[in-house]
């Protein structure tokens, strides 16, 4: 069930090998190294796998990687320019919205789709739009906060 | 890696028809968020699967000449609560997606999908019922149309024949036209949970009267259902707080509700009663959403 895709990763035009069988998820950690993208539930539940398929975020752990042919995938490893952290990695950094780290890739994809819209959103908005994701350490209130934040900065 | 046994890509609906038609075991896998999750749990092991999320002809909404709307079976929920024709005309089938699951979900889970999997609680599936949707179900061999009232059979079980696709939801302009709407999702969360009960209510008035209701439930009976008594009692009714009462208790005539895990069937008989009513004092006032 082998078979070749073609896909962007991060700006680079990668062809890979892969198992029809086999999630989007475990090509990008396993077959090319993005180890930002995290298995939590497995099943679509906690949002730690997302990654940004066409600029939307998506579930990469219930996502077939034969799916992604032709398709656009960005993870958090491709937000920095030229060692520069991105306005939504930043103000992650600057309120302190981290705890012990694992959900936040999932949590800077999503808030990083509602940056590159370029529409205001309101907290309510804010909250209703990372609500796929799970912080078991629950620090969400720094989240939306820092998610605020970079949203303010133009 | 998915306990997959044999999987084919179809670009087209011919194509899948094919695939569909020449392994009759195969099941069509559109987003995945309910098949993948059950080759996960080994509910389909060893599955055979035609995936239709590459097909472009169904990932359309269209209003056709006569008024009616034709929804593609793998429109994703975010697509269709955005859609400007759903908006238009029935915001609330949207609105009732927008409750489904979560962000990342919706991007790519379909309705198609919702309706086939076939759970009670599936969150379009009480307002598809009240709007009366008519799935048209496409095979090799021809096609057929059915209400989707007779396409649930049972939790889980749905009227798809071995070798059939789903391929259009219609919404039927004498079935939306006129009507205000409004589905409640009662849940223990916001986000990432399955209804207690979820309800959908459609109103057309004509005065302060109703002139026709439309009652349906998720997770109140074995699956998503409508609620004939109940709309049959409240034609002619005044729009009233009173009479929203009475509707919601008449509603328990209609539903089987059971105890589970997520709620008693006391407590989901209040649910039903209560936001029956609080609905349609909502759309009285402020004319539904």
């Amino acid at each position: 069930m082998h078979k070749k895709i073609s896909l962007t990763v991060n700006g680079t035009k990668r062809s890979v090998e892969i198992d029809e069988r086999e999630s989007l998820l475990e090509v990008l950690r396993d077959k090319l190294g993005l180890t930002s993208v995290k298995q939590g539930c497995g099943v679509g539940e906690c949002g730690a796998c997302a990654v940004l398929i066409d600029g939307t975020s998506i579930d990469s752990c219930i996502y077939l990687a034969s799916w992604a042919d032709g398709k656009d995938i960005r993870t958090v490893e491709g937000l920095e320019v030229d060692g520069k952290l991105s306005d939504v990695q930043q103000a992650f950094v600057d309120e302190g919205a981290v705890q012990c780290g694992f959900c936040i890739p999932g949590f800077v994809i999503s808030a990083t789709e509602l940056k590159e819209s370029g529409k205001d959103y309101t907290r309510e908005e804010i909250r209703r739009a990372l609500s796929g994701h799970l912080c078991r350490c629950t620090g969400y209130q720094k989240i939306v906060e820092a998610t605020e934040k970079s949203l303010k900065k133009k | 890696m998915y306990d997959i046994g044999k999987y084919r890509e179809a670009t087209t609906v011919e194509e899948a028809l094919r695939y569909l038609g020449d392994d009759l075991d195969s099941i069509a896998i559109a987003a995945g968020s309910d098949v993948l999750i059950k080759i996960r749990e080994g509910k389909l092991s060893g599955a055979s699967l035609v995936s239709i999320i590459k097909i472009e002809e169904l990932k359309k909404v269209t209003i056709d000449g006569e008024g009616d709307i034709h929804i593609g079976p793998v429109v994703s929920f975010t697509q269709l609560e955005e859609d400007a024709i759903i908006k238009e005309h029935i915001n609330y089938l949207g609105q009732a997606g927008g409750t489904m699951g979560g962000p990342q979900l919706r991007n790519i889970a379909t309705i198609g999908g919702n309706v086939c999997n076939g759970v009670t609680s599936a969150d379009s599936g009480s307002t598809l019922v009240c709007l009366n949707a008519q799935l048209v179900l496409t095979s090799e061999g021809g096609q057929r149309m059915v209400p989707i009232q007779e396409f649930y059979l049972g939790p889980g079980k749905v009227d798809l024949k071995p070798g059939e696709l789903l391929t259009d939801i219609i919404i039927r302009k004498e079935d939306y036209a006129g009507y205000e709407g409004k589905y409640t999702k009662f849940a223990q969360r916001k986000s990432m949970d399955i209804a207690t009960i979820g309800c959908a209510v459609m109103i057309k008035k004509s005065g302060n009267k109703i002139e026709d209701l439309r009652l349906g439930y998720g997770v109140a009976s074995p699956t998503p259902v409508r609620c004939p008594k109940t709309e049959a009692f409240a034609k002619g009714l005044e729009l009233t707080k009173e009479n929203a009462r009475a509707i919601g208790e008449k509603a328990l005539e209609d539903v089987s509700p059971r105890d589970s895990w997520r709620g008693s069937k006391a407590y989901r008989e209040q649910l039903i009663k209560v936001l029956a009513e609080r609905a349609i004092i909502d759309i009285a006032e402020v004319g539904g959403e």
